[in-house]
């Protein structure tokens, strides 16, 4: 099993979950973030004085089996793509292990 | 004999029951003695004979103490969107707390010692819970006393809420409250006094307050940020405005009720209660235009926050002109407020100090610039009580009133705020510790959170 992070942008969610429901996925976790990569955060405005500011993102994760990562990846890339600067980035790393809460399975049976 | 040894043991140990025990006790005394009824009472100076008391001067000063009263919550929200999410609420409670503190200490004392009869320092305590005081107040004869009794505590309320800004995010409730009291009752009461209730400067022109309320709490906000410090993390950590929608709420429900801080003052309904009304929207209006103008040159773009930090500092600047001068000064005043209060923004960034809100940069330069500007703009034309400035007569003899009356305010105001800073932190402790302050006073202070989570 493999957790998948991709940080993209707010306006790409809708995309990216179109596109996994189309592979069926089990679920995904998505929580607000702010950051910035070589995309430099905004700057803003009070009072006369500039403050550097991050920009929002989203964060989601998905937890996925061996055979699923490159498909799941393919989808979020191609789908968080816009071309720009900022699209974002994708991180795969290993799952040791996975439990439904409500019935205990465990192991892949649990996504 | 024993349980009466129990009971004042109980007492000893419940100290807050003993303190809200003593606290009933002491209100059913004073409330015995009975507030004179207002009719009955003798007027305190020769008031004529027959002393046409006129309803719609009534009604309309009735309404503008209540629009006035909505600014103390309408400041609340001004400041409380520009402090950092965990001291929303400490924030506007201190406004909101503030109407409760001062109408309380107005009508048992603050308003005879302001008002009331005494030498030209203060009014002294003869007129205490409202005894003695007459049918009318000679400054306006065509309303009951109660009417103008209860517009002038709506000033006294949201003055020292006006000082709060400076030391935003980091003072403790206790000091908050203790300091407040005790500046309402030996600063704005006294001076107040000065301007308005025939003291050393009552030929001063100070319409609605550009003094008596901006100046005293400009000045003495600019000494309290430079005493407590800088906040912790100053200019290490973002320390933006949480939520500009609370911010120009806020500054809407200003605008809205300053007709009645401005427009109220002529304490009349007449013509020249609407040359304030009118005066007062226009200074506000230029004076917003031409923040939004500066930021656009300096930073390329009109924010919403300078929309309304242009617009409040208009409204301050054109308080004591408001009932003095015609359009053209208005137009004039609120156009120069906005570059005063920016550049004088801009400086204090230079300088280092933490005045958080701009509370000396706004209402200590804006008031300042508006007790000056009356000088220069007064006529007596609009209003032939109060007096020909620069550019009607040729003269700066009304400019140097106003200096002199602004000098000796800002000078009391300093002096006496150091004092009550001493006390205060040597007493019951002004600035909040460190972890307080990094917690947050909603939670240090008040065991709230504005925006709960309730993650549980």
């Amino acid at each position: 099993m493999k957790r998948i992070e991709a940080i993209i942008r707010p306006s790409a969610l809708r995309a990216v979950l179109d596109g996994l429901k189309a592979v069926g996925y089990s679920g995904v976790t998505v929580s607000e973030v702010q950051g910035h990569g070589t995309q430099k955060g905004i700057t803003e405005s009070y009072r006369g004085q500039s403050v550097e500011g991050l920009l929002p993102k989203l964060a989601i994760t998905v937890v996925v089996g061996d055979k699923q990562v490159n498909k799941v990846i393919q989808i979020i890339a191609r789908t968080a793509r816009t071309g720009e600067i900022g699209d974002g980035k994708i991180f795969v790393s290993p799952v040791l292990t996975a439990i439904r809460i409500r019935t205990g399975e465990k192991g892949e049976k649990a996504l | 004999m024993k349980a009466l040894q129990r009971f004042f043991e109980v007492l000893k140990k419940k100290s807050v029951l003993t303190l809200m025990a003593g606290f009933s006790f002491l209100t059913a005394v004073s409330a015995m003695a009975q507030t004179a009824p207002v009719a009955a009472a003798t007027p305190v100076t020769a008031a004529p004979a027959v002393s046409p008391i006129s309803a719609g001067d009534t009604a309309w000063v009735l309404v503008s103490a209540a629009l006035v009263m909505l600014m103390t919550p309408g400041l609340a929200f001004f400041y409380g969107g520009m402090v950092r999410r965990k001291n929303v609420l400490a924030t506007i409670m201190q406004s909101f707390f503030l109407v409760a503190l001062i109408s309380v200490q107005w009508v048992i004392w603050g308003y005879s010692v302001a008002f009331g009869p005494g030498n030209d320092f203060a009014g002294g305590f003869s007129w205490m819970m409202l005894n003695n005081i007459g049918a009318i107040n000679p400054a306006a004869p065509t309303i009951p006393h109660y009417a103008f009794m209860i517009f002038q505590a709506m000033f006294a309320v949201i003055t020292p809420a006006l000082i709060t800004g400076a030391y935003a995010e980091r003072v403790s409730f206790k000091g908050f409250v203790v300091f407040s009291l005790l500046w309402a009752a030996v600063v704005y009461d006294p001076i107040a006094h000065w301007v308005w209730g025939g003291g050393y400067f009552k030929d001063a022109l100070d319409f609605a307050g550009g003094t008596v309320v901006h100046m005293s709490s400009g000045y003495s906000a600019l000494t309290l940020a430079l005493l407590l410090g800088t906040r912790k993390n100053f200019k290490k950590e973002s320390m933006v405005p949480h939520n500009l929608t609370l911010v120009l709420l806020g500054a809407g429900l200003l605008w809205f009720g300053w007709f009645g801080f401005n427009a109220g003052s002529a304490l009349s309904a007449n013509e020249l209660a609407c040359n304030a009304f009118v005066t007062t929207n226009t200074a506000a209006a230029m004076a917003a235009l031409i923040w939004c103008l500066i930021e656009f040159l300096h930073h390329g773009k009109a924010t919403s926050l300078g929309a309304a930090s242009g617009a409040v500092a208009g409204l301050v600047a054109i308080t004591p002109a408001c009932g003095y001068v015609n359009v053209g000064g208005a137009l004039w005043i609120g156009a120069l407020v906005s570059v005063f209060c920016y550049m004088a923004i801009q400086i204090k960034v230079q300088m280092g100090y933490d005045d958080s809100l701009d509370a000396f940069g706004v209402h200590g330069v804006g008031g300042t610039w508006g007790a000056i500007a009356t000088g220069i703009w007064a006529t007596k034309a609009v209003n032939a009580a109060g007096a020909d400035g620069w550019i009607a007569s040729g003269h700066f003899t009304q400019v140097l009133i106003q200096l002199k009356t602004a000098g000796a305010t800002a000078l009391y105001s300093v002096v006496v705020t150091v004092i009550l800073y001493f006390i205060v932190s040597k007493t019951v402790g002004f600035r909040v510790d460190a972890k307080s302050e990094e917690l947050g006073l909603d939670l240090s202070q008040h065991g709230e959170e504005g925006y709960s989570q309730n993650l549980g």
